[in-house]
């Protein structure tokens, strides 16, 4: 696959990705192709820590110059964790999306799994099909 | 299907990433809006401003039409000046607002909004029948706006020597027909700069040539975020047909001298004067985090709202959100921006916040 969505993460079709960590935790961010799409980020807030996430809830936003986009949680969990650095440095999730711009960790509730998301082939077939 | 430019492929090869503007595909930026902005403050960026339309009016009677026709008054302009304008419906609602330029020969050239093209004919056709006038929409044309305090030194490389040291003489909002086609120093950044009205040949002739003499291409993105910190209202986003100039911060757009000039909407604009204005567009920014946007709700202390941004964004000269707001009534001294449900305290500014380079709002070390 490309070297913009890469093989070892997850993805869902509203652009977030996902990484697998150990303990049950999952972190989250934009995809390449997000970040491309929103252009210059100058914003970016998560939700608070501790904070109780159904699948598809909003875990937390981020703005280009032109727009605010929500950030969906992929699964139940509670949110442990938001990126300290991009208060102060939200262009960093243009610049590096897969690491330094990641957006927040989550402890996915039991029982939870991450089947229904995409692997990278299945994520660039649904970009190119003009998602 | 969207219409484009005759620069379409010009700019694609740019590197543009495009949006549909008014149903022109028009690009937004070419990598990144930031960059392409700040470039327009400190140096000269080159945007393809061709989805606007221009319209010629000619005619013995082409003064007294646009006296009648136009909120502000063309009778104050010579040949060679620029006048900004209004174009009011009869209940004082702003149908667009637009640039008139006088001609040398007596015609003048009217430059409208993207959107509005074919509304402000309809408009203006109507209101021209009692004149000897005739109306003509250059689709012929194309328009750059080359803009920044690089704008002069720039222009050599298209128009020649001698040509461009003619053109850096022109004053603000004046106007010069040359050989190659019509040049304002006229701009919609805060910015010194020049729009360039040219036929398709010369238009991508000019474009090619300034892009390979290493000036950049700047988007309607960065166009938006320069017009916003300089405090220029966005038709159809800052004011419309619903809403008059003197409820728009544009009061100083309308003529209402000499009294016996009866302009289209004047009656309901004195009528408004009269029962007191209802609402006043302000500018504001955000002191803290936070992006101000359109349609976000402003309250006061008790929660209750008193207004609505009409325009906001990150401002990329500053660092922080400004933006444009219509207020109900009085403008409380405290409001809060609804963001998300969360109340995030303003501050007002009268704009401009950015104007020539120089910034005008407190930055955050001065608050």
């Amino acid at each position: 696959m490309s070297h913009d969505h890469p093989n070892d993460l997850l993805y869902t079709s509203s652009h977030e990705w996902v990484r697998r960590e150990a303990n049950g935790e999952i972190t989250l961010g934009v995809t390449y192709h997000a970040q491309e799409a929103l252009g210059d980020l100058v914003y970016a807030e998560t939700y608070p820590v501790g904070k109780r996430l159904e699948a598809g809830d909003t875990c937390a936003v981020v703005e280009s110059v032109k727009a605010a986009s929500d950030v969906y949680a992929p699964v139940a969990g509670t949110l442990l964790a938001g990126n300290p650095v991009l208060a102060k440095t939200p262009e960093i999730i243009n610049q590096d999306p897969y690491g330094e711009g990641w957006l927040v960790r989550i402890r996915m509730e039991a029982g939870s799994d991450l089947a229904g998301l995409l692997d990278a082939a299945a994520y660039e077939r649904l970009l190119a099909e003009g998602h | 299907m969207a219409e484009t430019t005759p620069l379409y492929d010009l700019h694609e090869k740019a590197g543009a990433r495009f949006v549909d503007f008014a149903g022109y595909l028009m690009p937004v930026h070419y990598g990144s809006q930031i960059e392409e902005h700040l470039m327009v403050r400190r140096g000269v960026g080159l945007f393809d401003v061709s989805h606007m339309g221009i319209l010629d009016v000619e005619g013995p009677e082409a003064t007294a039409f646009l006296r009648r026709a136009l909120a502000n008054d063309v009778g104050k302009i010579s040949p060679g000046r620029a006048l900004y304008s209004c174009l009011l419906n009869d209940q004082g609602g702003v149908v667009d607002d637009l640039v008139v330029y006088a001609l040398p020969t007596g015609a003048y050239r009217v430059v409208l909004n993207a959107a509005r093209k074919a509304v402000d004919q309809l408009r203006l056709a109507t209101l021209a029948t009692p004149y000897k006038v005739s109306l003509t929409p250059r689709p012929d044309l194309g328009l750059l706006a080359l803009q920044g305090p690089g704008a002069v030194g720039a222009l050599a490389a298209f128009f020649g020597s001698t040509l461009a040291e003619r053109l850096s003489a022109l004053r603000s909002f004046t106007a010069l027909e040359t050989e190659y086609g019509f040049v304002g120093r006229t701009g919609y950044t805060g910015e010194d700069g020049f729009e360039i009205a040219l036929s398709t040949d010369l238009l991508r002739r000019a474009f090619s040539t300034w892009i390979e003499s290493g000036v950049r291409p700047a988007g309607l993105g960065a166009r938006d975020t320069l017009r916003l910190e300089a405090g220029l209202n966005l038709y159809g986003q800052d004011m419309d047909e619903t809403t008059s100039p003197l409820e728009s911060n544009l009061a100083w757009t309308v003529a209402f001298e000499p009294a016996d000039r009866d302009f289209a909407g004047r009656a309901a604009l004195e009528a408004e004067g009269r029962a007191g204005v209802r609402r006043t567009l302000v500018g504001l920014y955000l002191p803290g985090p936070g992006i101000l946007r359109a349609h976000q709700d402003l309250v006061d202390g008790d929660g209750r709202v008193v207004g609505t941004v009409t325009s906001g964004s990150y401002a990329p000269s500053l660092g922080f959100s400004i933006g444009l707001a219509r207020i109900q009534g009085e403008c409380p001294d405290e409001a809060w921006a609804l963001i998300r449900d969360r109340r995030h305290p303003v501050r007002w500014h009268h704009p401009p916040f950015v104007r020539r380079g120089h910034i005008l709002v407190p930055t955050a070390a001065g608050r």
